[in-house]
């Protein structure tokens, strides 16, 4: 046990994701022994975060105004959105420089024995975008896992009586793996998906 | 026992630090075991798709200090890959896997009958011969009877008289008019015959029953079971009916 504003520095570091009691108490001497600017400019910039960001209206993504970069840029495609879990996917996904609609934040995936139902997620906010009829593709990019595929498969059998082109992410080998590593499941819907090599 | 080996059904996963979960299985031999799976949240991992809920897999898993940590998992059957294209059955296979959670209390306390019910629970919910809810309510009758709470449903479960008049879940099944507490609900006739079909599966008696009755008959065994289990069953509430 350290004195008073050292133990609280390290057990508000503490509650931090991942961060264990000795981790939490490294950083907290390292913020100790570190220049009092940088120090300053860290707790400036944890106070503007939590003032400054709030969820995009249009799609639910973070954002440092009322709606987020990506919906601000008329240069997207509007006719295309894909539907991911969390701000971190479409972080993901844009550094794949492979897409170029507007995308749709759920947060979070429907998760029955965690009490998560459809309508504690941006569903309706999603139905509200489609009824417009501007969007002719929904791809959805939830997690390639139980609690994802639930939610795409959900999700298709809403937008089904609209008509769309609902497209689900490909499932498959990883780039650089070798194939006899990989598990059952994996490697059926890589074949599922297998594609004609026109070469 | 440092390292040991048995088969089970994935019944949930729970994130653990940076990419670990720790997975709770329903084993056949040792029972309710919860193990660190590590890594299995990144994209690589070879096993991820192996300890997804729903999954049949024979796990190795090596003592640990609090947790046992799991070191090898193969598919012996994975059904959730067909429950989770058809939401309404996927809803049900989730309430099964939360109520084999709950009704199996301790950890590595042997449950054979329980996980023998649920396997056969979840392969009746993959043929899809029978409607979802159907199975779920049976699995539900079945699981219970397992755990020692089989309803009375054919005589009176105060008096064991054979003319019953309405269904008290305190009471522990259907009632006689004498024995019946205030407050009891009266089912149709039919609904108790839908439960004593489930229960003994009758499938042409509980596929051939009318849906209003299937209704009845679920709300009551869902009251059932929360009453026993002391503890709502929160995937319940998400349940689709068709």
């Amino acid at each position: 046990m350290y004195e008073g504003v050292v133990q609280n520095l390290i057990d508000e570091l503490g509650l931090l994701p991942g961060v264990g009691p000795k981790s939490a108490q490294r950083i907290a001497f390292h913020l100790l022994s570190a220049d009092p600017a940088d120090v300053k400019r860290l707790a400036h910039v944890l106070l503007e975060v939590k003032e400054r960001v709030r969820f995009c209206r249009v799609c639910g993504n973070v954002a440092a105004e009322e709606e987020c970069r990506i919906c601000r840029d008329t240069r997207r495609d509007p006719h295309v959105i894909c539907v991911v879990e969390e701000s971190k996917d479409v972080v993901a996904i844009e550094k794949t420089r492979e897409f170029r609609g507007r995308y749709h934040v759920l947060g979070g995936a429907i998760s029955p024995i965690e009490g998560v139902g459809p309508d504690d997620l941006r569903i309706r906010e999603l139905m509200a975008r489609l009824a417009d009829g501007q969007v002719t593709e929904l791809i959805l990019a939830t997690d390639p896992n139980l609690e994802g595929e639930a939610t795409a498969t959900y999700l298709a059998r809403l937008v089904k009586p609209m008509g769309l082109k609902v497209t689900r992410l490909a499932s498959g080998l990883p780039v650089g793996g070798d194939l006899e590593y990989a598990d059952e499941v994996t490697l059926g819907r890589a074949f599922e998906g297998r594609r004609l090599l026109d070469v | 026992m440092n390292l040991y080996r048995d088969e089970g059904i994935v019944l949930r996963t729970q994130k653990l630090g940076e990419a670990d979960r720790i997975v709770t299985v329903l084993t056949k031999r040792i029972g309710k075991v919860r193990g660190v799976a590590k890594g299995v949240r990144r994209t690589k991992s070879r096993w991820g798709a192996r300890l997804e809920p729903f999954t049949h897999v024979d796990l190795q898993l090596h003592t640990g200090r609090s947790l046992d940590v799991i070191t090898q998992a193969e598919t012996l059957r994975p059904y959730g890959e067909a429950l989770v294209t058809d939401y309404p059955r996927y809803t049900a296979g989730i309430a099964m896997l939360e109520t084999a959670d709950r009704l199996t209390m301790g950890e590595k306390e042997p449950a054979l009958r329980q996980f023998l019910l649920l396997v056969g629970g979840l392969r009746t919910l993959v043929e899809g011969d029978h409607e979802a809810r159907l199975v779920l309510d049976a699995y539900f009758l079945r699981s219970l009877a397992v755990a020692g709470y089989a309803p009375a449903l054919e005589s009176c479960a105060r008096c064991s008289t054979p003319a019953i008049r309405a269904f008290a879940i305190q009471a522990g099944g259907v009632v006689c008019a004498a024995c019946r507490p205030p407050g009891a609900a009266v089912p149709a006739a039919e609904t108790i015959g839908l439960m004593i079909a489930l229960t003994r599966g009758d499938w042409a008696s509980a596929d051939a029953s009318e849906a209003r009755h299937r209704t009845e008959c679920s709300g009551l065994v869902a009251a059932y079971l929360q009453w026993h289990l002391e503890h709502g069953i929160r995937s319940l509430r998400h349940v689709e009916r068709l």
